[in-house]
């Protein structure tokens, strides 16, 4: 299979997907490699996605939250649970199991690690033990595979454990199920 | 060459069953349990009614519309749907619906616009590769970006914003809007293809000499 620069054009958006046939795939790739144009068109799509599907572009006005929540409060039924006296004393020993959590890390031995990137965000909940890549000069952790890895020529495999304890953040792409995004 | 990008939705992990009980209790009383079941979705759903709307006290009080309806009416929820598609769907519907009071006399219904099917042929810049995602920690840099999306036509925008900012497959997207898939596929390449037109000669490094988008001397590409 041959394609052209307008066969590109039409589905480099479905090839950037990975919705496209394997031999429509290596059709593209052969006349990327010799296209500086359709390069262009690729590589710029790839940064349009990149960017625009990075968390810190979903800004709310400030107080966004506080107010919808306070607009719920205001409409939400009232309580079906009443609190009784034992209720607020678990309560009170769960806001002690909590405070006592704090101190505990606040301490250095569990302390987090400055991350690479200040903005980012450290995720939650992913297995220690997980299988994932990075670059050393990168500030992003990714599974194998992603297509959001940069310098691929310096990649290393290591468990997420160490890429956190090395300050590195999850890639908001591939490990995205560990983020939160609320 | 790189690999193609993966489609977010082969990774999108759906907490479904977790989201699922949490239905389950809101419904059975414990009605502020909803505010868990939301509070994931929160900031999409205000940036699905902004797509729309493009303007922050709107799609501000859109987002909480969209979101007492979907208490309201909780019980209607199917689980064959993810949550976030059916709230998206209800801020969508609710979004449009503000639009069309507020240009009646002006507006053509949305869902019915036929895709534009020309061709579009993408300029041709320099080559333009990796730009490092630290560059979004430039708040003038984020501004350019939501400039240039506020360019796009709202059929082009909705479908991006759903799509590649809040990561919704295009399934998801296609229901959420109420079209079809292959609209989302063209509507997103047009989508796409535009915004790096637009961004291209900025980011390729002419932003770092403090010059403006092209699109900001009057001149839009397409």
């Amino acid at each position: 299979m041959v394609v052209n620069c307008e066969h590109v054009w039409q589905e480099v958006s479905n090839y950037l997907d990975g919705e496209v046939t394997p031999e429509l795939r290596a059709a593209i790739e052969t006349h990327v490699r010799g296209c500086q144009h359709c390069t262009a068109v690729v590589d710029g799509m790839r940064n349009v996605i990149e960017l625009y599907g990075d968390d810190r572009m979903l800004e709310v006005p400030l107080g966004f939250s506080h107010r919808l929540h306070r607009r719920l409060n205001d409409n939400l039924p009232a309580r079906t649970d009443r609190r009784t006296f034992l209720g607020w004393m678990v309560a009170a020993a769960a806001a002690c199991l909590v405070l006592g959590s704090f101190e505990v890390a606040r301490s250095s031995a569990f302390r987090r690690p400055p991350l690479r990137a200040a903005m980012a965000n450290p995720g939650t909940g992913i297995p220690p033990q997980l299988a994932v890549v990075l670059s050393e000069d990168g500030k992003l952790y990714h599974l194998v595979g992603c297509p959001f890895i940069h310098e691929k020529s310096k990649l290393r495999s290591v468990t997420a454990a160490a890429a956190e304890r090395a300050g590195f953040t999850p890639c908001p792409r591939c490990l995205k199920k560990y983020l939160d995004t609320a | 060459m790189p690999d193609p990008l993966i489609s977010p939705a082969r990774y999108a992990d759906s907490s479904s069953t977790d989201e699922e009980s949490l239905v389950r209790r809101v419904l059975a009383g414990e009605h502020d349990l909803f505010y868990e079941l939301i509070r994931p979705y929160e900031r999409r759903l205000y940036a699905a009614a902004f797509a729309i709307l493009r303007n922050e006290p709107d799609a501000e009080d859109v987002a909480q519309e969209a979101v007492l309806k979907a208490f309201k009416n909780l019980r209607q929820f199917r689980a064959e749907s993810k949550f976030s598609t059916w709230l998206t769907q209800i801020t969508v519907n609710e979004a449009r619906m503000r639009r069309r009071k507020a240009h009646s006399n002006l507006m053509e219904p949305i869902a019915d616009r036929p895709d534009d099917d020309g061709n579009y042929t993408p300029r041709d810049f320099a080559d333009w590769r990796e730009i490092p995602s630290e560059t979004l920690e430039r708040k003038e840099v984020r501004l350019k970006l939501a400039q240039a999306l506020a360019q796009l036509s709202q059929i082009y925008r909705e479908v991006f914003v759903l799509r590649d900012m809040q990561h919704l497959s295009i399934d998801e997207t296609a229901k959420a809007l109420g079209i079809s898939t292959a609209s989302v596929k063209t509507r997103l390449l047009r989508a796409r293809l535009m915004l790096r037109d637009l961004l291209s000669p900025g980011l390729g490094g002419a932003w770092s000499l403090g010059s403006n988008l092209s699109f900001e001397k009057g001149t839009k590409p397409w």
